[in-house]
């Protein structure tokens, strides 16, 4: 089954569905194995795994700490490949590559989207690849079935939010607010308004990120997002507390 | 087909979806100003008034006497005001932002000199002003970062990845993201995200205007040979734009470092150690590992301390109309040496890359031929550095006799 309709099927159950997010082998692939196993056991619905980028233009200090030691420590693209395999191998959740274009064009595009196929991965964010720049990749990312999701900005325009849906598949990534990840997020008025134009933009999947932290968050986000996006957030709480700490928070969210 | 915003292969605009509006801001102001005679007399006169321009073209009979050959021409966009031909790109993005009407501009900085005239630019129009620059840097440019913030600057010291160049800029992005609505980032190199490339070029080609005319003026017909450093590739671009359609040689000087064979050095288009790569928002050639990480760059130059390199002399090169060579930290310290005493002139530790080549080739040249060095900025603002380099021991003293000072 192909991403849109797996998230449609689970949104059918649930009021709002949870994506989170990993680097991977930061701090290690042990620790990643530890806290995917608690994403999912709590009801998880989506993980994106992040593969390290030396030059990670789009995040705050968090993530970009993390994909720094994680290259430092050693982790290749081939690990991060082998890695999403086992884990989509072991859960019946979808999982998704998330990286910078440059991992993807330097492994050869094709060599890439064919592994993550053959990984059983559902799909790829990359956020410094717009489709005008790529679009041979998304022809060959729906040959390959990889969903390749398009992020929404409130900067984006109406005009632009159809032509970047007319490139999408899987779900759209709202970006909450201006910025990095990381940085908390304020739901106002000129929020709402913003939700409501991807809503009327696409008929895929909205899923809202950036800055989402804890349980009030999410809350606030029912009933005009069908899922919400933990990124940062879970990092910090594994430097902190441990990857233990990972079930009882994710439990607590919805 | 041309795609926009590419150059052969290269260039585009590979940016995160929250700068796309920002970006197509950015285009349309850039191509109405480009359109337009009175903002580039507008930019020629404040280029006269407030920063020296034209800057000469000077004989540098000496030099030219000493190795026997061509007729060496030097020119000295050192006497920019602030000291370095990146006052020409700008003081051409500050008007900009005084068209789109914001507020505050932000620059990365290396070397410190584009760090410097951004911040010379923010006060001269009222913006307010941040500069991000790797950890590194900021320690090998301590003087630029004390004038910047006499200037009124923010200066950011940044602390990730190898702590240079590229992480200033990777900062200064995630600062623009944040704040876009009313912060410009004058990017300082024609890199980056189109339209940086061509704008940043478009403003340079000023010095290639002058020194066109000058040399014609000087010595009667085109030069041989110019030769220009390469970190980004700003002032090369600027200067080469000038005799793209002449026949005359072009030749860009990487940073060799410890030699291309070491590893350590910033060769992009002259070496073997890069590789296409998409990264910064740009598609060019960088430093990068077979995983596509970047990998750590070395020169005694700051300002060529860098992964990457133009996305339009990635297409000269693949074109062959600019040849590139590199120049070791000690050749460009002989050339500095040499320049010194038998110019009375200081070239920046980055202009003296070209000046290292310049000198290689020199010889094998006729006296009938000239050659143009474009002496990017000027060396006075690397006496640390330079001390250092020479191990000059009345400066040392002069050093510790200070510190002596401040720790009373």
């Amino acid at each position: 089954m192909q991403l849109e309709q797996i998230l449609k099927n689970r949104r059918q159950e649930k009021e709002i569905l949870l994506m989170t997010h990993i680097v991977l082998g930061y701090p290690s692939f042990e620790v990643n194995r530890q806290v995917i196993r608690q994403m999912v056991e709590n009801g998880v619905d989506c993980i994106e795994m992040q593969i390290p980028f030396s030059e990670p233009m789009a995040d705050g200090p968090v993530i970009l700490k993390a994909n720094q030691e994680s290259i430092a420590a050693g982790t290749t693209i081939a690990d991060c490949l082998e890695f999403g395999a086992e884990m989509a191998d072991t859960y019946d959740i979808p999982f998704l590559f998330m990286t910078y274009y440059n991992i993807i064009f330097k492994y050869g595009e094709e060599k890439f989207l064919q592994q993550t196929q053959d990984a059983g991965l559902k799909g790829l964010i990359i956020p410094d690849l717009p489709p005008e720049m790529g679009e041979d990749f998304f022809r060959l990312a729906e040959e390959y079935r990889i969903a390749p999701i398009l992020i929404f900005a409130p900067t984006s325009t109406d005009e632009r939010m159809a032509e970047l849906n007319h490139w999408a598949k899987g779900f759209i990534y709202c970006v909450a607010r201006r910025g990095v990840t990381g940085r908390k997020s304020e739901f106002g008025d000129d929020f709402g308004t913003y939700l409501a134009r991807c809503r009327k933009a696409t008929d895929l999947p909205l899923a809202v990120g950036f800055g989402i932290q804890d349980r009030a968050d999410v809350q606030a986000l029912k009933g005009k997002t069908d899922m919400a996006v933990i990124g940062s957030r879970t990092i910090r709480l594994v430097e902190e507390e441990g990857p233990e700490a990972v079930g009882g928070f994710i439990a607590g969210l919805r | 087909m041309k795609r926009k915003g590419f150059f052969g292969n290269w260039g585009g605009a590979f940016i995160p979806e929250v700068l796309h509006q920002t970006f197509q801001e950015l285009e349309q102001e850039y191509r109405k100003a480009k359109d337009d005679p009175a903002f580039w007399q507008e930019y020629s006169a404040l280029m006269s008034n407030y920063s020296c321009r034209p800057t000469p073209l000077t004989y540098a009979g000496n030099l030219s006497k000493h190795f026997g050959g061509a007729q060496i021409y030097i020119k000295r966009e050192d006497l920019n005001h602030t000291g370095a031909h990146k006052a020409n790109n700008v003081m051409g993005q500050g008007l900009l932002v005084k068209r789109m009407g914001k507020k505050r501009v932000i620059a990365e900085t290396g070397a410190g000199q584009h760090g410097m005239a951004t911040a010379t630019m923010a006060a001269k129009f009222g913006f307010a002003c941040t500069i991000y620059m790797g950890e590194v840097d900021v320690r090998r440019q301590r003087p630029n970062v004390f004038w910047m913030e006499k200037m009124g600057a923010t200066v950011v010291p940044v602390k990730d990845g190898s702590r240079t160049l590229k992480d200033a800029i990777n900062e200064a992005f995630r600062d623009w993201v944040t704040n876009l609505d009313d912060t410009h980032y004058v990017f300082g190199t024609a890199c980056g995200p189109a339209p940086f490339p061509e704008m940043v070029s478009w403003f340079q080609s000023i010095i290639g205007q002058e020194a066109s005319r000058q040399i014609v003026e000087l010595h009667g017909k085109l030069p041989a040979r110019i030769y220009a450093c390469v970190g980004g590739g700003s002032n090369a671009m600027g200067i080469f734009q000038g005799f793209m359609h002449d026949a005359v040689e072009l030749v860009g000087v990487e940073a060799g470092g410890h030699g291309i064979a070491s590893g350590l050095h910033a060769a992009r288009l002259c070496g073997t150690d890069s590789s296409p790569g998409v990264a910064q928002g740009y598609k060019t050639m960088f430093l990068q590992n077979s995983d596509g990480q970047m990998l750590e760059t070395h020169s005694v130059a700051a300002g060529l301390d860098y992964v990457g390199v133009s996305p339009i002399l990635s297409d000269l090169a693949d074109k062959k109309r600019v040849r590139f060579e590199s120049a070791t930290d000690k050749e460009v310290i002989a050339a500095l040496d040499l320049t010194m005493r038998l110019e009375g002139i200081i070239p920046a530790l980055e202009s003296s890359h070209a000046f290292v080549q310049a000198f290689k080739e020199a010889p094998g040249l006729s006296p009938n031929d000239a050659i143009i060095i474009n002496m990017s900025g000027r060396g006075d603002k690397d006496i640390f550095t330079i001390a250092h380099a020479f191990d000059d021991p009345s400066w040392k003293e002069f050093i510790i006799a200070r510190a002596e000072e401040y720790k009373k």
